[in-house]
């Protein structure tokens, strides 16, 4: 056994943990919560049914930027000590596993065998749970709908120390979907994957001159493309406003590899860097630094380049290559902000992006997407139209008051802002972004009467 | 609960008549603020920043407290932890004295030290016990300049915040890690009607300008915060000032 393994045992079977600062990936709002992570399904219904009268919330790896995987004054049940992999049907293309497990490790696990996840974040570092928990959504949301759309069933310790088997199409599936684990802990679940014939991705890029060349380019030929987005870039101004890089592709076709690399088309390399040190000086990402940033990374990339081979990580994944990458914030840490106008509201994505850009915000990874058709969760976040997401230092003077402002002509449009990315919205638009919240909140009621999950997030918002 | 920018949406002010902390809860009321406890000795001031406070569209609740009384603290402030978390608690209370007058009534100097320091001590730790049961929250005391190096102009006041930010720190050092933030604030002169009559001191500040000082504090998860700022410089200055040529100092 390792010295690692040890050390998660002792920490596992620890009477009564201390209570431990926890924060979101974006590093604001710090609470104290007992960490409690569970090593087989006993010890997670243990977790459960004595976490206390503060309750409890399940987490994952930690990728949620604001404050959902936290509970003040609470337990917070770290669920990646449950992270084997059960059953995968080679020839279906499906996966059985626990909840715990990293979309990393599971990409290790299925590339060989020629089946890829069939939604993928910007980071492979998050759980299978906390994927089904925040109903997530990859570059393919156009096509292929969000996390839960492949989601058959999964297997969900609920508030009452029991086990439920959960199918699509029920209720508590869809109000589990997106619902921030307040439903209870998902244990297991199986997976419908892509079959895929090399571990490349064939990449297009293009410029787009700004917002509305970008608009217009997404619009006309995102359906040629199972994967699609565009870096934005905010800081530009006038003319240049909404500028971008696309960046659409699929996976390559095992003929498109040169002969060098088809003997061994399926191989999953990664590469990690240096991690970010701990301690980094605020105002490192100024709107100085990233207006270069931003600039060189807009000039380097090619007017129009097609068929480029990428490895998955470059892909889709580039921050995963350097660990801990949210410390280059400083201990301020940052806001990630996303939100969804439905199709016809182009206006009010433009007035967003101007008002942004008149703000000068220092984002540098600022990314634009359609989404496709929006999938049953009811707390689940896309919805047909455009999706912006964009990182902020959270020190930058007038920031809350500005996303205050952004957040209502979000909700004017008739859309909404993105809760695993949430750490400040105004609770009391929330129940105008997500019209399905009152069943959420009667399921809820029924489901778990004493309260037992919830979480910062819960309570900032009332969920 | 706070949201990134530290804004909490349920404040307790201990001291609800103060102009400090009114201007502070208007300031939060205008960004996340919805519910507000004011604690107080009941009189019609009280009520009347109730009111003032609920015009802006708060949820606002008065509480009997008073500072001279800490065996009655546990239950007062208990009942408020009571009705649902709360995100900040603003330790405001204290009073002035009359420096001459004090000087030769030993029995109101006490009152001086006993409301600006033992009051807020036991209050104090109220607070903290149950910030830290709930596992988040920032308890922001409201020191001064006046605490950082005796006057002879005022000295039992300054001696009496000198114990409360003292009392304060240690207390920040206390609960660090447990999740609950302490937030020691260092106003200069604030123009208020506790310092009304009195001589203006240079650097004189307003509530206001305390409250915007506070609401970035809180952003920045600031442990001390001075008001204006560059007090900070000048008392570190001060502070050094041989003791011969302090006493002479027109302060």
């Amino acid at each position: 056994m390792s010295a690692d393994a040890a050390q998660d045992i002792a920490s596992a079977t620890a009477p009564a943990s201390l209570p431990v600062p926890v924060t979101g990936w974006g590093r604001t709002a710090p609470t104290a919560a007992r960490l409690i992570r569970p090593g087989t399904y006993e010890e997670a219904v243990t977790a459960v049914r004595e976490c206390g009268a503060r309750g409890g919330i399940p987490r994952g790896l930690g990728r949620a930027y604001g404050d959902a995987a936290q509970n003040a004054g609470g337990a917070v049940l770290d669920m990646t000590g449950l992270d084997r992999v059960h059953a995968i049907d080679a020839a279906g293309g499906t996966v059985l596993c626990d909840a715990g497990i990293s979309l990393h490790r599971l990409m290790e696990v299925l590339l060989p065998l020629g089946w890829f996840v069939p939604v993928t974040p910007g980071t492979r570092y998050v759980t299978v749970g906390g994927a089904i928990g925040a109903d997530i959504h990859g570059k393919n949301h156009h096509v292929s709908g969000s996390f839960s759309r492949h989601v058959l069933s999964f297997e969900l310790l609920t508030a009452d120390g029991s086990i439920r088997t959960v199918s699509r199409g029920t209720p508590l599936f869809d109000a589990t979907a997106g619902g921030m684990g307040l439903t209870g802990v998902i244990l297991t679940a199986t997976v419908q994957l892509l079959p895929v014939e090399t571990s490349l991705m064939s990449v297009d890029t293009e410029r787009a001159t700004d917002l509305d060349d970008l608009m217009a380019r997404l619009t006309a030929t995102d359906h040629h493309y199972r994967y699609s987005v565009a870096w934005i870039d905010l800081l530009a101004r006038g003319a240049a406003t909404g500028r971008a890089v696309l960046t659409r592709g699929d996976h390559a076709p095992l003929d498109a590899l040169p002969a060098s690399t088809r003997r061994a088309p399926l191989e999953f390399q990664t590469r990690r860097l240096l991690a970010a040190p701990a301690f980094l000086p605020e105002g490192l990402l100024s709107r100085t630094t990233v207006g270069l940033f931003n600039e060189l990374w807009y000039r380097r990339a090619p007017r129009a380049r097609t068929g480029q081979l990428q490895r998955i990580p470059t892909f889709f994944h580039p921050l995963d290559g350097v660990p801990h990458w949210n410390r280059v914030y400083g201990r301020g840490g940052f806001v990630q902000y996303q939100f969804v106008v439905g199709h016809g509201q182009e206006d009010a994505l433009r007035r967003i992006v101007r008002r942004i850009s008149e703000h000068r915000c220092p984002s540098f990874l600022a990314v634009l997407k359609r989404f496709g058709e929006a999938d049953p969760g009811w707390l689940s976040f896309p919805v047909p139209g455009w999706t912006l997401a964009l990182d902020i230092p959270a020190g930058l003077p007038g920031l809350g008051a500005l996303l205050d402002r952004l957040d209502e002509d979000v909700a004017e449009a008739g859309g909404r802002v993105y809760l695993a990315k949430d750490s400040r919205l105004r609770p009391e638009l929330l129940a105008a972004m997500y019209p399905r919240l009152d069943d959420f909140r009667t399921l809820r009621a029924e489901l778990d009467p004493r309260g037992v999950f919830v979480s910062d997030l819960a309570r900032r918002l009332t969920l | 609960m706070k949201d990134a920018f530290g804004l909490p949406q349920s404040l307790l002010i201990l001291g609800g008549t103060s102009e400090i902390a009114l201007a502070t809860a208007r300031r939060l009321i205008a960004r996340r603020t919805r519910t507000v406890w004011l604690a107080g000795r009941p009189s019609p001031a009280l009520e009347e920043s109730a009111e003032q406070l609920r015009g802006l569209g708060a949820d606002v609740h008065t509480v009997a407290f008073d500072a001279l009384d800490p065996d009655a603290h546990e239950a007062a402030l208990g009942k408020v932890f009571a009705e649902g978390d709360v995100d900040m608690v603003l330790l405001a209370f204290g009073i002035l004295g009359d420096q001459a007058n004090d000087e030769r009534e030993p029995a109101a100097a006490v009152r001086v030290a006993q409301t600006n320091y033992t009051g807020a001590v036991s209050a104090g730790l109220v607070s903290a016990r149950a910030l830290q049961t709930q596992g988040h929250g920032s308890l922001v005391v409201l020191s001064s300049v006046a605490g950082e190096r005796a006057r002879r102009a005022n000295f039992i006041y300054g001696s009496s915040k000198a114990g409360l930010d003292a009392f304060a720190q240690g207390l920040g050092d206390a609960l660090y890690g447990t999740g609950v933030h302490v937030m020691v604030v260092r106003p200069g002169f604030v123009r208020s009607k506790m310092t009304a009559g009195l001589p203006e001191a240079p650097l004189a500040t307003t509530p206001e300008a305390v409250a915007t000082a506070v609401e970035l504090g809180l952003r920045r998860r600031s442990e001390t915060v001075w008001v204006p700022g560059t007090l900070r410089v000048v008392m570190s200055a001060l502070r050094h000032v041989p003791r011969g040529l302090f006493r002479r100092l027109p302060l």
